[in-house]
């Protein structure tokens, strides 16, 4: 036989008897799940087409719709998961890569489960933070090892920095929002982030979409990306950030570029990116000018040199095998910050093979580059941001006490802003209008709400981070980076705990 | 004639060798002061408690141990026994060109190991056992004994990078890193620490301080968490000529040791107080700030105060705290550092540990409570609470015309006829030969036992 | 005069303000018996206009100059004075949708599924705000001071 009908993965069940067929789950589904017959006057569902992106179920009024995965099973097999079976069958009708879109979503050990905090007791009071001074600030940049002697001054004299610190990022809270480039996700969504940036005092990232006219206003609160396809690259896009960051991989896909289907190059996005409409947008996988660290040197310093030196310049690289090297030779190379990307990272499209495979996670990454950056002695040289599937402020704080400066995240803000994890960001019919560009669906995220959801998050983050810190007794986050005896590993081998540089718990001192 | 009480070396001889075939977690270390089934704390940290106290004649007039003792032993209900220190500044003011090391041993072999190591890079002008008498409590003392060194020539490497004060560093993180049962107390010219396991004035007392003069003395009173305590865990503890002692712990441990390590400090005590002196010295010693800039590295004050200062100011203290954020000491602390011309009294940034300071004519006083200073000073001049990350600082005067300057100087060396009587002469005189190189054989003494 | 405020570019089209509408004009004002167990069926006083990608909800704007408020011949068509609204009391109304031709917007609603009425939005009489503002999932339509 030619073509093997493919297993739907989802069942949409209806409850009859609440379903007042108002039709708002047909006129709502970009797959046209639902449809209304006029003459028996019933909505009913093809379950084929749903992706559970739960836009229906969260919409019906009546809360009729409940969406569940399809219970058809095959044999039991351990070797053999069922959806390498779909898999399969679809790249035998096809004949073509397999896409797939946000983080990986395989079964890998996700060390932040096996990471607990502390809390201090008698011997060390604990802090309020409703009541004390409880400080997130934080600076990414490049700092010097030590005060200059003209900085010097003796007793009772006038305080003066005569050197000059480099150019620091400011950020309100060690939280910043993740590379997602126009084109990936839709205008609507870039305002969002853009407005919740401004608005809370931290920073948001390009991505390797350009940047959009509209959010020019927004650039001191924007990181702009050099990536492999230099879209959307020009003299007043580098000049509109606050910081220039070069991306040389992603965590969802490293080894590769980025990918933009034709589906969602409308006329803005190809005007933003400066290529042509419906095609597909690829980005090379190396930077054609960088193929050493070297070349990666030339090139911070022409960014550096095209903005007069007044600009952090960043590199951004994916969590592989070698990080804790590359990481070195990227700071040695001058770059202001680094930016890791882990292996849970998300994509708006990447080859699903790829995405759970390749990468490591970006747990065992930040220990091994703070560590590493630490005995070479250069780790003030930059900060490092982590990114790659935060999910909870428990995470970021964690991640912080393993030695990260701030941390990036992109999935936990997509979520926030009405993100189900469908994973079918690359088909550019995303219900909730984020991964689109179709003005249909484009509309169904008002930026408005979108920033102050954002901004709620971060709020609502860093208020839990400020009441752990204080739980440890400590009152500024300059304290908690890098400490890594707060914490405790549990369930972990030996050699992940030298790794990640943390005792087992249990153990005191 | 004076006699030295040589017990001290072989007290608790007898007891080690029963306890081994007892000892049921006995380590291995050699230490025959394990009795019970806990492990001596040297093997975990500690959080460090709880009395402190410090005087300071700022005219460099020098004044026995006895007021010190006084001091603290008021404080006695902040302790809990295991733990108690000195450290006194201006005691060996006829030796003071040398670097008096004082050393704990719990072997004979880690003795020898020490001496032979220190004899690679120091000619021992004069060694001896530290003086001590029998105190009912203290029932048992590892070796204390206390060497006057002078770098030798060929030691001190030919780098302007590597100063005398960096071999005396690397000297100490040796014998306590890499010399089991060997540790350094003190480092320091003209300076001691005397701890031990005991109430701070029972250590006083064993130590014979009365018997001392300085121009500064510092005490500590330890409320440690276990049972079973270590003599190299009390306070003060002292690199070169700083000595730290410190009530509080240091939530921001972690990342203050690792960002240590990063300038070749090496945390072995595995006590929180190990990192204070550790700072202090790179950041006044290597980096050559003033102890009122340590102070604002160490206890920085918050964001929304630095927002409200003049432009110039506020961006120096952003700087400040962008560059030494890894050195902010987070968690209560109240501490004193002490080095040969200062002594510093420092709360952390929200005040969680007592601290109160006084002034009296030359004197200055930093104590964890108004009536410890109460107690040996009546009636001082001005007493006063610092507030949270404001320093207390005690300088010795230098300023030309300045009375106090002659006293200064004579008090490091011209001794008044008083204090002549010190027991350095009477070991000169004893020995009748002058300073002796080399450690000495020291049978002879051994006749002079319990 | 607080006034119901359309803001197109964030409609989703999704309709559920006529729905919340109909179910506060039912009887029940629950949505299942509103929708399933009644008669005759209420009927949503709003529209969502349609055009591709374009839409919004349009109902009553409820004039200054009123022209339903002239055109009516029993009355019933009155402004409330506490809210500014122009109401229909539908127990005076005759049906005889003279309301309907004049009205501008077109958004007076010819009810024949009971008595022959006009019926419009009355922005909820009693309700703090509109159900078709505060049902709104995207902040298309807002109650603002206007």
């Amino acid at each position: 036989m030619a073509k093997i009908p493919i297993v739907q993965d989802f069942v949409v069940e209806r409850d009859e008897d609440k379903c007042i067929h108002c039709q708002v789950c047909c006129r709502m589904c970009s797959n046209d799940a639902h449809t209304y017959d006029q003459e028996s006057d019933r909505v009913s569902t093809d379950s084929h087409k749903c992706v559970g992106c739960h836009f229906c179920e969260s919409f019906c009024p009546t809360s009729a719709l409940t969406i569940r995965r399809n219970s058809s099973e095959i044999r039991q097999n351990a070797n053999w998961k069922q959806e390498m079976l779909t898999w399969i069958s679809k790249q035998a009708d096809t004949g073509g890569v397999l896409l797939t879109g946000m983080g990986c979503d395989q079964p890998y050990p996700v060390y932040w489960d096996h990471i607990l905090l502390n809390a201090s007791q008698v011997t060390n009071p604990s802090i309020d933070p409703l009541r004390e001074p409880m400080e997130l600030r934080t600076y990414l940049g490049r700092k010097p090892d030590r005060l200059e002697p003209e900085d010097i001054k003796g007793p009772g004299k006038k305080v003066h920095l005569k050197s000059k610190i480099g150019n620091q990022l400011m950020l309100q809270t060690p939280i910043l929002f993740s590379a997602m480039s126009y084109g990936s996700i839709s205008l609507n969504a870039c305002k969002s982030l853009a407005w919740a940036a401004s608005e809370f005092g931290t920073f948001y990232n390009t991505g390797e979409g350009g940047l959009h006219r509209d959010l020019y206003p927004y650039g001191a609160n924007t990181i702009v990306q050099v990536a492999s396809g230099r879209f959307g690259v020009h003299e007043e896009y580098l000049k509109a950030g606050a910081a220039i960051e070069i991306k040389i991989g992603q965590g969802a896909k490293p080894g590769i570029g980025g990918h933009l289907p034709g589906e969602k190059v409308n006329e803005e996005v190809s005007r933003t990116r400066m290529i042509p409409m419906g095609s597909d947008a690829i980005s090379p996988a190396p930077h054609h000018d960088i193929y050493s660290i070297e070349d990666l040197r030339q090139l911070i310093y022409a960014l550096k040199e095209a903005t007069r030196y007044e600009k952090p310049v960043g590199v951004k690289i994916s969590a592989v095998h070698n990080v804790a090297p590359i990481a070195t030779g990227v700071v040695r190379a001058g770059a202001d910050f680094v930016s890791i990307d882990g292996l849970r990272g998300g994509t708006g499209a990447a080859p699903t093979v790829i995405r759970n495979n390749v990468g490591i996670p970006i747990e065992l990454a930040i220990a091994a580059v703070d560590t590493r950056l630490r005995q070479e002695g250069i780790r003030n040289h930059a900060s490092v941001i982590a990114a790659g599937g935060f999910r909870t402020s428990g995470d970021i704080i964690k991640a912080i006490a393993l030695g990260a400066d701030a941390v990036y995240i992109g999935t936990s803000a997509l979520v926030g802003l009405g993100c189900h994890l469908c994973q079918k960001c690359y088909t550019g019919k995303c219900n909730w209008g984020i991964a689109t560009q179709d003005p249909f669906l484009t509309k169904r995220l008002n930026p408005n709400i979108g920033a102050r959801r954002l901004v709620n998050l971060l709020r609502a983050w860093s208020l839990e981070i400020k009441e752990m810190m204080g739980g440890m007794g400590i009152n500024a986050v300059e304290s908690l980076r890098g400490n890594r005896e707060a914490l405790r590993g549990v369930g972990l081998s030996d050699t992940d705990l030298q790794i990640l540089g943390i005792k087992p718990a249990g153990e005191a001192w | 004639m004076k006699k030295w009480r040589m017990d001290s070396r072989f007290r608790g001889n007898d007891a080690r060798c029963e306890n081994v075939a007892r000892c049921e977690n006995y380590t291995g270390y050699g230490n025959g002061m394990l009795e019970k089934t806990f492990l001596a704390d040297r093997d975990y940290r500690v959080p460090a408690g709880c009395g402190v106290s410090g005087i300071m004649n700022e005219a460099g007039e020098r004044f026995s141990g006895e007021a010190i003792i006084t001091s603290i032993a008021l404080m006695r209900d902040r302790s809990n026994g295991l733990g108690g220190g000195f450290a006194a500044y201006g005691i060996y003011p006829d030796l003071a060109s040398y670097y008096a090391f004082h050393l704990m041993y719990e072997t004979e072999d880690a003795k020898r190991q020490a001496e032979e190591y220190l004899k690679l890079s120091y000619t021992i002008m004069h060694d001896e056992p530290i003086p001590s008498r029998e105190v009912k409590v203290i029932t048992r003392s590892p070796i204390l004994w206390r060497y006057f060194l002078k770098p030798r020539e060929e030691a001190l490497v030919r780098n302007p990078l590597f100063s005398e004060e960096d071999l005396i560093a690397q000297t100490v993180m040796h014998i306590n890193g890499q010399i089991r049962d060997a540790l350094v107390a003190s480092s320091g010219k003209n300076m001691g620490i005397f701890k031990g396991v005991g109430y701070p004035e029972d250590i006083g007392e064993f130590y014979c301080l009365e018997n001392y003069q300085g121009y500064i003395w510092t005490a500590h009173g330890r409320f440690p968490t276990n049972s079973v305590a270590w003599w190299g865990g009390a306070h003060p503890f002292g690199l070169l000529d700083w000595s730290v002692v410190h009530n509080g712990e240091i939530s921001s441990y972690g990342i203050n040791r690792r960002y240590l390590q990063n300038f070749g400090y090496l945390c072995s005590f595995f006590t929180d107080t190990e990192v204070i002196t550790y700072l202090v010295d790179l950041l006044s010693r290597k980096h050559g700030l003033s102890f009122e800039l340590v102070a604002k590295i160490l206890a920085a004050p918050f964001w929304v105060d630095i927002e409200r200062m003049p432009e110039e100011e506020k961006e120096f203290y952003q700087g400040l705290r962008m560059i030494y954020g890894s050195a902010l000491l987070n968690g209560p602390f109240g501490v004193i550092v002490c080095n040969t011309e200062t002594m510093l009294g420092l709360n952390d940034r929200l005040k969680l540990r007592p601290l109160v300071a006084a002034r009296w004519g030359d004197f200055i006083y930093v104590a964890s409570e108004e009536s410890a200073i109460r107690e040996i000073c009546p009636r001082p001049d001005r007493v006063w609470m610092p507030r949270a990350g404001d320093p207390v600082i005690g300088r010795l005067k230098q300023e030309p015309g300045d009375r106090s300057q002659e006293s200064e100087v004579r008090s490091r060396e011209n001794i008044p006829a008083t204090d002549r009587d010190s027991w350095v002469d009477q070991a000169l005189a004893i020995d009748g030969q002058g300073l002796r190189a080399a450690s000495q054989d020291d049978k002879a003494d051994t006749q002079e036992v319990l | 005069m607080k006034k119901i405020v359309i803001r197109e570019e964030y409609c989703m089209g999704c309709r559920l303000c006529e729905i919340y509408c109909l179910v506060q004009h039912s009887k029940s004002k629950e949505i299942i018996k509103a929708y399933k167990g009644e008669y005759p069926k209420a009927l949503p006083r709003l529209l969502v206009e349609e055009d591709s990608y374009l839409s919004f909800a349009l109902q009553c704007r409820h004039c200054e100059d009123a022209p339903c408020l002239e055109a009516c011949m029993t009355g019933s068509m009155h402004r409330d004075e506490k809210t500014g609204a122009v109401i229909c009391d539908e127990d005076k109304c005759v049906g005889c949708w003279m309301c309907i031709m004049v009205c501008p917007f077109g958004v007076i609603a010819r009810n024949t599924e009971g008595k022959k009425v006009a019926s419009k939005c009355d922005l909820c009489l009693g309700e703090k705000t509109p159900v078709c503002v505060q049902h709104c999932p995207n902040e298309a339509i807002v109650f603002e001071e206007r």
